[in-house]
């Protein structure tokens, strides 16, 4: 059974005082019911989560309370991802012709707070301060950079570039962000060497919804309808160089990117070089540097020259981070990974206005990486 | 005198006029882990025994941590805290350090000045005073720092 994504819904991303994180997923639901065409009493079955802000069941109460189940789904930052496979499952399972993915958060000001028992860490770990996420990818690029020759020139480029595309975006985190520039990049504090303040994204809030439905009833309800080819997760494997890890072996364990890309290419038919438009998770600048590669659209080391020839712009062969990704939407962690499902279905329906990539890109990818070390792809092609 | 005591039992080797790590060894495949626990992350075997990881190692990536981390979970060390109790604090190194062909540890450095850390370089192993509990005594907690003369390059297991 194929699947199509037909509708498509977000809440803006930033600071919105004025509504809770779960009404920040209602409305997402909502417009993404809007844009199916649908009622939500055609919705036979839900997943959806959030870290920080309350269980996503609990939208039936402002949805309406029609009995289907609804899964609640806690997996960081793949939260969004996960809904995304759990929903396709269901309805290639013939469980349910349409379902609903959805993720929303509201996260407090500065790095995420993290109780280190929580992911079966020791509490040493995190009284002598090394439970961060911002330190993993710090020592992911320092080593990335010393191995592969990458500079700091790409750091700030990487940066400046998903600012300026989330300048174009009218759901992004705008505020202050036309400011940001590759010198303001540059100039900003050092926050984790070699990673300075604004190559990092920042914990925000938002909404972000997906419709699915059976392929082949997709068009009752939308008339252009975007294909899921393929929606993988992996979890960590032993050894990997992921976030929180007290010790890792050399070499030879593939990254749970790697491994959840080379599966998405494999169950949808397609290689990198069918990709037209990508979202690869940019927690940091660096990130998005290394998920070039670990996602296999170029060799490693090989990003300086693709950065030097502007390919991961939105003119380019590959545009990246087109809605400007996290760095310039915040991270918002259970509505981050759908976010950017969101905007590659709209990159294809050749719906993105000013930020829209020319050439009327058909397939289009997506990359959500977090802790403690998970990785979601999912390939879509209209 | 205050004890010292591990800031957690079984992390390293105290008291110990040369402490080291204590690593798990899975008795089933081999696979080497830190900090020891029960159950092998590799093939899920239960038994895993104490093995004591090398005290000395290569740099094999850094970052300085920048800001002061949440609490909790982190609390601050003692060198921290100014003559009247007040918090005041000082950017850290953080690092991975190669202490085998299998196995590199994340650790704190000694070193804070992105200016001496150099992936590559020598590194040891020391035991130092963290903070002191509500007993009064202190915590010991670990740390890996160059090793005196070390220019760049340390052992290569390749
Ligand atoms: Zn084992």
């Amino acid at each position: 059974m194929d699947v199509a994504i037909i509708g498509i819904g977000l809440h803006p991303f930033g600071r919105n005082p004025q509504r809770s994180g779960l009404e920040q997923g209602e409305v997402a639901v909502r417009a993404a019911l809007a844009d199916a065409g649908c009622q939500w009493q055609d919705v036979q079955i839900a997943f959806g989560g959030s870290t920080d802000a309350g269980n996503a069941d609990a939208l039936t109460n402002h949805l309406g309370q029609t009995g289907i189940p609804f899964i609640n789904v806690a997996n960081g930052c793949a939260t969004g991802g996960s809904a995304l496979l759990a929903a396709a499952s269901a309805i290639r399972s013939g469980q349910a012709d349409v379902a609903l993915a959805v993720g929303f958060d509201k996260h407090d000001h500065g790095a995420f707070k993290v109780d280190p028992q929580d992911w079966g860490l020791p509490q040493w770990y995190g009284e002598l301060g090394l439970c961060l996420t911002t330190q993993f990818f710090a020592m992911k690029i320092q080593r990335y950079m010393h191995e592969f020759g990458i500079s700091e020139h790409s750091l700030a480029q990487v940066a400046a570039k998903n600012f300026s595309n989330g300048w174009l975006n009218p759901n992004a985190w705008r505020r202050g962000m036309r400011a940001l520039t590759y010198g303001d990049v540059l100039d900003s504090p050092m926050v984790s060497y070699p990673l300075r303040k604004y190559m990092f994204c920042s914990p925000a809030e938002g909404g972000a919804a997906l419709v699915l439905c059976r392929s082949d009833k997709a068009r009752q309800f939308q008339r252009r309808p975007v294909q899921l080819k393929s929606a993988v997760i992996q979890s960590k494997r032993a050894g990997a160089f992921d976030v929180f890890s007290p010790y890792l072996v050399v070499d030879s364990v593939p990254s749970a990117s790697q491994v959840a890309s080379r599966l998405a290419f494999e169950e949808a038919g397609l290689g990198p070089e069918d990709i037209d438009v990508a979202q690869l998770q940019d927690t940091e600048s660096g990130a998005e540097i290394m998920h070039m590669a670990e996602n296999g659209f170029c060799d490693h080391g090989e990003q300086e020259k693709w950065l030097a020839e502007g390919r991961t712009e939105l003119g380019g062969r590959l545009p990246v981070n087109t809605d400007g990704g996290c760095l310039a939407n915040g991270e918002p962690i259970g509505a981050s990974g759908l976010r950017q499902v969101v905007e590659i279905c709209t990159q294809l329906r050749g719906e993105a206005g000013e930020r829209q990539v020319p050439n009327q890109p058909k397939v289009g990818y997506t990359h959500v990486y977090g802790a403690p070390g998970l990785a979601g792809v999912s390939i879509l092609q209209v | 005198m205050a004890d010292q005591v591990p800031i957690a039992e079984g992390l390293f080797t105290w008291p110990d006029e040369s402490p080291a790590l204590i690593g798990g060894q899975c008795s089933a495949c081999g696979w080497v882990s830190f900090p020891m626990k029960p159950g092998c992350a590799r093939c899920g075997a239960e038994h895993v025994e104490a093995r004591q990881l090398p005290r000395e190692g290569i740099l094999w990536s850094w970052t300085i941590q920048g800001f002061r981390p949440k609490t909790p979970p982190y609390t601050p060390p003692e060198s921290a805290l100014t003559d009247h109790g007040e918090e005041k604090f000082e950017p850290f190194g953080v690092g991975y350090i190669q202490l085998a062909k299998d196995i590199i540890v994340e650790a704190h450095l000694t070193e804070s000045d992105p200016e001496r850390l150099q992936i590559g370089m020598a590194m040891e192993l020391i035991v130092f005073p963290y903070r002191r509990n509500e007993q009064g005594n202190w915590l010991m907690s670990y740390a890996f720092q160059p090793q005196a003369g070390s220019q760049g390059e340390g052992a290569q297991w390749m």
